[in-house]
């Protein structure tokens, strides 16, 4: 399904059903988490992707104009270069453990402690939480400051045009 | 063979889609399209991470009686925080295209890179 809805956007050429697509295929993915045991990560996901993005989308092509053509060049290079990089990650999965494995890395080395001690040590049942809001508190300041910066350049590119185009008249 | 497909279908997922992500930065000149497969190709990523984290059997990373068995909750937050920050350079990217856009009139790399030209 998220393949599909991926082609179809690579096919599509209004802008504007290619970003209705765009929350589809947002919306699907979180579905994809539910099903992969994230539910966390789903209700981000079809919270922000699905719905916050899909609506900055628009007020940007509201802002943009919705007649822009979708005009292409040379087809030859750019499917070349991605089939080349496709062929090689495909090449590197084989060194991948399988899906599911219990035994895989990923799963032997701190994951064990947090799903064992944090019930005890932190008191609140979603191992999630507890990793992102105590564990690692600092990361999640981190990313508070990230997204402060981001609003700072939305706002300063935004709103310095305004000011400018107010200089003019 | 085809017993390695089966295991890592998740990895060929999560490349099909990246791909599909890439081509459409590479190949489109309007500059919301290839916002849009930047985005696509993050998804991918999302994928990728939460696909390793997954244990078969296992249940969401909730501690509830009768249940022993989880998933991987460490990429869970990871992938929290990246989609929290991916809407973050989301949101940086459409001012920038709504700025060259009220500049240039216009937001197709091609029509862009004329403009330049003639300007100089």
């Amino acid at each position: 399904m998220l393949a599909v809805t991926a082609i179809a956007i690579i096919a599509m050429r209004n802008i504007l059903s290619v970003i209705m697509l765009g929350g589809i295929y947002s919306l699907l993915s979180a579905t994809f988490f539910v099903l992969l045991d994230a539910v966390d990560v789903a209700f981000t996901e079809a919270a922000v992707g699905a719905g916050i993005s899909t609506v900055l989308f628009l007020s940007a092509l509201a802002a943009t104009g919705k007649h822009q053509a979708l005009t292409r060049k040379n087809h030859i290079i750019p499917v070349f270069v991605v089939l080349v990089t496709g062929a090689g990650l495909i090449y590197s999965t084989s060194d991948m453990p399988a899906f599911g494995d219990p035994n895989a890395p990923v799963h032997t080395h701190v994951a064990p402690r947090y799903i064992q001690q944090s019930g005890e040590e932190i008191g609140i049942p979603n191992i999630v939480t507890s990793v992102l809001a105590s564990y690692r508190a600092f990361d999640t300041l981190g990313e508070v400051a990230v997204v402060f910066t981001a609003l700072i350049a939305v706002l300063l590119l935004l709103g310095l045009n305004r000011g400018s185009r107010q200089d003019k008249s | 063979m085809f017993e390695l497909i089966a295991n890592q279908y998740n990895y060929w997922i999560c490349i099909l889609l990246m791909m599909a992500g890439l081509y459409i930065v590479i190949d489109h000149t309007n500059l919301l399209k290839k916002l849009i497969g930047l985005n696509i190709f993050q998804t991918s990523v999302f994928i990728l991470f939460i696909s390793m984290g997954k244990v078969d059997g296992g249940t969401a990373p909730i501690l509830e009686e009768g249940y022993n068995v989880f998933s991987n909750p460490l990429p869970h937050v990871l992938i929290l925080t990246a989609i929290v920050v991916s809407i973050a350079t989301t949101a940086v990217g459409l001012a920038l295209v709504v700025n060259i856009n009220k500049r240039f009139q216009s937001i197709d790399e091609q029509e862009l890179e004329q403009i330049e030209l003639e300007e100089e």
